[in-house]
């Protein structure tokens, strides 16, 4: 066997993890943590790793040992009568195969699921100041925070350094809430209300994403956690509580009317006015938003018409239909949602 | 078997008997009726092969697709259907019925010196089964509406609300379907790993590749049932509106991912504790040494399986359990790291301590051992429960249990194609080829399935049918495609390796390795009997004690022990292996293919909705039992 060689290549691979992902704009990572629970889950992933690799080395060196010895007593000679090294050989089995794992793994056991655990398990109803409601749908995150009006989609805003409590559930399928940075995942399982906490170190954005399988468009089922200083994140919030604005200028309230009386309201709500179905993502402040069709595209006026008019080939089987409009009428839906802040 | 003396003329009457009694009928119409262990086997084998070929053209569809970001090789749609199909038919239609239908069929009577499997028309029957139920869940695919929710195929996600084509009743019944077989063939091994052991070949000196494979018998055994109570509650929840699964009328959606896992999980032993057995066996015949700790890795391999039952929930830890269900599930896990330390070490030091020629099934089982200890220290990150919540559903689980069905199942089934070769086909195979295809194999899978364990850390999560640019996964994943290609070109060399053997490479002999285990005493290929006379054992090496090999000679010349009166052979007590009597074993028949005929009528009838018809073709699986019970042993 070629031991040396395939561990100057493990060694490279490793580097490659460790190494800064130079020109990554942005990170869905868990080795990049952000919060207390995430850093836990990170360090005791680097001790395990460091672990494994030290018991990988442990069988290759002795594959590599057998490999220098080979065709040490010629072959098809004594294969009678005990082999030397039997004794030996009990005693490494015994050591290594029952009682150095025995102890390693104890330790582990210990330390990650006595431990660690208790930071990452779901928090108390009580046990932190706030609780945002997160509600998978194919295939889309919506977002409600109690005791306010907001409704949003596919970006949660939270405050930095506070522990949020979220409450995951689901419309329709499992879906698996999990932003790497903050927490471990929780899967939305219907008929249960299942909880994790995240808490931000930092002010920022963070990617996460619908981990359990879900259909045609998992893949595309992606989602923001905005961490922002207390007050910024009060600000945000009271405006989002806040019932759409009248629209201004004649297109946009052209635009309202093309919503109204079109199929897009028979889906979309946007508070304030009588759009009230909750079929698909709540567009109240939709103009605010970064991403749309959960983090498939970033949200603008090109981006936003093609949507309408292609959702079906942006985001094959989607549950809104492509729709078919005048391109006046078009012009005016799309300045009237860009509008909306 | 070598013949050493003449032997006299009433032996040469009675092994011309004998020749007689057990000789195939001719032609298609003997592979059709064929009740031979040996060519059921290899009829197994070909259909795996085929069966894996397929599986392998849709993992490296899936690869294309995802050799670059937001790629349009195929549709989400085909896409979710490839990865579902690719991962039942790996599981379900390559992997089981290659380790247990061909390895296990071709050698466990050989190894324990019998001339045929316990039941050989359930053996038969259970082939035929195993290649109806294939065809049948791949109807699906050509019918453009193969099962797309994943192998695990979680409820809501397939009930009829979400999933209301046929794509997921053709999963359910598939997989009822596939188990008759499996547990077939699973009763079968047991009884006649029990049962029709040479006498003198008592619990203590039975190979070790039988450990494996009764404790694989054991497990689809115990396992099968859920998975089949499972599948049979989603038929009914989908097709006459039961609600077993869902939670607005009292059911649970959870049940379905308890009942498919407490399968699931020992479904992964069942799937590597045959290639221990494989492992085990071409270990001492190239260290030329019997394997080291032999009593612990014989309890170490059924070990596994039995505590393989305690670990499910793992598998679940993201649902939202109890902290305390999860610590438990957590300890089982640990656990069973035990066992597998164990033969780990077992093996190595057999490496070590024996004179070890690495030939290319000796590499295979080296390459073995450093994918499993991989796949296995990933595997036992999983003790560390929010390190498992942290990347259950990533690339990272895909890296983890690929390294452990694809390399530490895999691998050895491509050593033992290797070993066996010789055995099968009388014809040695061309070494150097050999090692290179392992050596393409051991750099294809691993720049295959490495680079997943970081996309997975880096937040790539799994079943996405494409993912973004900017995230840092794009070259881990062109990686991936190209070690993907890699290996498929080590595979066709494997398989250009034993074809053109088979067509030029010098005969073998009996005995190429000198190899431990029965098998290798008797001629290459093996004759329709298998073993001339009943031969005796007296350890768990029989080939490696001449003095067992000269009595079975004298008696072969003497014409002892030949039992050439019937289709016989002898029974023996369970474990301590004293005879017991003579067995007259059913001949080859037409009833079992017939028979699974009408069961596949059965099936297809029921995935159309066509009950009444469905009913109808099973009473016809009900005639075709009464012919089958009509012609018992043919006494002669």
């Amino acid at each position: 066997m070629n031991a040396p060689r395939r561990d100057r290549l493990c060694a490279v691979l490793l580097l490659a993890v460790v190494l800064p992902l130079a020109g990554c704009r942005e990170k869905q990572s868990s080795l990049a943590p952000k919060s207390h629970q995430a850093r836990d889950i990170a360090s005791l992933f680097w001790w395990m790793m460091g672990g494994a690799w030290l018991g990988l080395a442990l069988v290759v060196g002795l594959l590599f040992w057998s490999w220098k010895r080979r065709n040490r007593r010629g072959f098809r000679d004594d294969t009678e009568g005990p082999k030397p090294g039997e004794q030996a050989s009990w005693y490494v089995v015994v050591g290594l195969g029952i009682a150095m794992p025995i102890a390693v793994i104890s330790t582990l056991f210990v330390i990650s699921d006595l431990f660690v655990i208790k930071t990452t398990q779901a928090p108390a109803a009580t046990a932190t100041k706030m609780t945002v409601e997160v509600i998978g749908h194919q295939w889309w995150w919506e977002v409600r925070y109690p005791g306010t009006p907001a409704v949003t989609a596919n970006e949660v805003h939270i405050p930095v350094r506070t522990p949020v409590r979220i409450v995951a559930t689901t419309a329709d399928v499992i879906h698996s809430f999990w932003v790497p940075q903050l927490n471990r995942k929780i899967d939305t399982i219907p008929g249960r209300r299942n909880a994790i906490e995240l808490y931000a170190d930092a002010p920022g954005r963070y990617r996460g994403a619908c981990a359990e399988f879900c259909g045609l468009q998992h893949a595309h089922m992606d989602l923001y956690i905005f961490a922002e200083p207390e007050d910024a994140f009060r600000k945000w919030l009271e405006d989002e509580s806040q019932p759409a604005a009248a629209p201004s200028g004649d297109a946009a309230a052209e635009g309202a009317r093309v919503f109204q009386d079109g199929s897009c309201s028979s889906c979309h709500a946007i508070r304030g006015t009588d759009a009230n179905s909750d079929v698909g993502p709540d567009l109240t402040h939709v103009g605010s938003r970064t991403t749309l069709a959960a983090v498939t595209i970033p949200n603008g006026d090109s981006s936003l018409r093609d949507w309408i008019i292609d959702n079906q080939h942006i985001k094959p089987g989607n549950q809104m239909p492509d729709i078919r409009l005048p391109s006046s009428q078009l012009d005016a839906l799309v300045a009237y949602l860009e509008n909306l802040k | 078997m070598a013949i050493a003396t003449p032997p006299t003329p009433a032996a040469a009457q009675r092994m011309d008997r004998l020749e007689v009694m057990w000789q195939s009928r001719p032609g298609v119409l003997g592979w059709l009726t064929t009740t031979d262990h040996k060519r059921i086997g290899l009829l197994y084998f070909w259909t795996t092969l085929v069966l894996f070929g397929a599986g392998g053209v849709e993992a490296l569809l899936i690869r294309t697709q995802l050799a670059q970001p937001n790629e349009h090789v195929v549709s989400p749609e085909t896409y979710d259907q490839l990865f579902t199909m690719h991962g039942i038919t790996m599981i379900f239609f390559f992997i089981i019925p290659m380790t247990t239908g061909a390895f296990g069929n071709y050698l466990i009577p050989l190894m324990i010196g019998a001339r045929d499997m316990a039941f050989p028309r359930m053996n038969a029957l259970s082939f035929w089964i195993f290649l109806a139920s294939a065809l049948f869940i791949y109807t699906s695919l050509f019918m453009g509406s193969a099962p797309n929710a994943g192998w695990f195929d979680y409820v809501p996600l397939a009930s009829k609300e979400f999933n209301p084509g046929r794509n997921i009743d053709f999963y359910a019944l598939g997989i009822i379907f596939n188990s008759i077989s499996s547990t077939l063939t699973a009763g079968q091994f047991i009884v006649t790993i029990f049962k029709s052991r040479a006498p003198g070949m008592s619990f203590n000196r039975m190979p070790l590749f039988c450990f494996a494979f009764l404790a694989a018998s054991f497990g689809l055994l115990f396992a099968l049932p859920a998975l089949s109570a499972d599948t049979i509650f989603l038929f009914l929840d989908r097709n006459v509106h039961t609600h077993f699964f869902d939670p607005s009328h009292g059911g649970s959606v959870l049940l379905w991912q308890h009942l498919f896992w407490i399968f699931g999980h020992p479904e992964v032993y069942i799937l590597i504790v045959p290639a221990f057995g494989i492992a085990t066996s071409i270990i001492p015949a190239f260290t030329q040494r019997k394997v080291v700790a032999f009593p612990l890795v014989a309890v170490a391999e059924l070990l596994v399986v039995f505590v393989g039952f305690g670990v499910w929930a793992h598998h679940m830890y993201a649902v939202g359990m109890s902290t305390i269900s999860m610590v438990f599930f957590a300890a089982g896990t640990a656990m069973v790291v035990i066992p597998s330390t164990i033969q780990v070490f077992a093996w190595c030091m057999s490496f070590v301590t024996g004179t070890a020629r690495f030939k290319t099934p000796l590499l295979f089982i080296a390459g073995f051992i450093f994918m499993f200890v991989t796949g296995g220290l990933t595997g036992i990150m999983f003790v560390a429960i929010p390190f498992d919540q942290q990347v259950t559903d990533t690339y990272f689980i895909v890296a983890h249990f690929h390294y452990i069905i694809f390399g530490a199942a895999v691998f050895p089934i491509f050593g033992g194609m290797y070993y066996w070769f010789p055995k099968v086909t009388g014809k040695l195979y061309y070494e150097l080829p050999g090692q290179i295809s392992f050596w393409i194999l051991f750099v294809g899978t691993n720049l295959l399935f490495f680079p997943m364990h970081i996309v997975g850390l880096l937040g790539m999560t799994r079943r996405v049918s494409t993912y973004p640019d900017g995230l840092g996964w794009t070259a881990y994943n062109l990686a991936e495609t190209i070690g993907g290609f890699v290996t498929l070109a080590g595979i066709l060399l494997l398989l250009g390796n034993l074809f053109y053997s088979y067509l030029r490479a010098p005969a073998a002999g009996p005995d190429p390795w000198h190899g431990p285990t029965l098998e290798w005493t008797t001629s290459s290929p093996p004759p329709d009997y298998d073993y001339a006379v009943i031969p005796r054992v007296s350890s768990a090496y029989p080939n490696w004690d001449p003095v067992d090999r000269e009595f079975d000679r004298r008696n072969l010349a003497d014409g002892v022990l030949v039992l050439e009166r019937g289709h016989e052979q002898p029974a023996v007590t369970p474990v301590d292996a004293r005879f017991d009597e003579i067995v007259q074993m059913p001949h080859e028949s037409p009833w079992p293919p017939i028979l699974a005929l009408a069961l596949s009528l059965v099936f297809l009838m029921l995935v159309i909705g066509r009950y009444g018809v469905a009913g109808i073709m099973g009473i016809f699986c009900l005639l075709a039992l009464a012919g089958w019970h009509s012609t018992e042993p043919q006494e002669q």
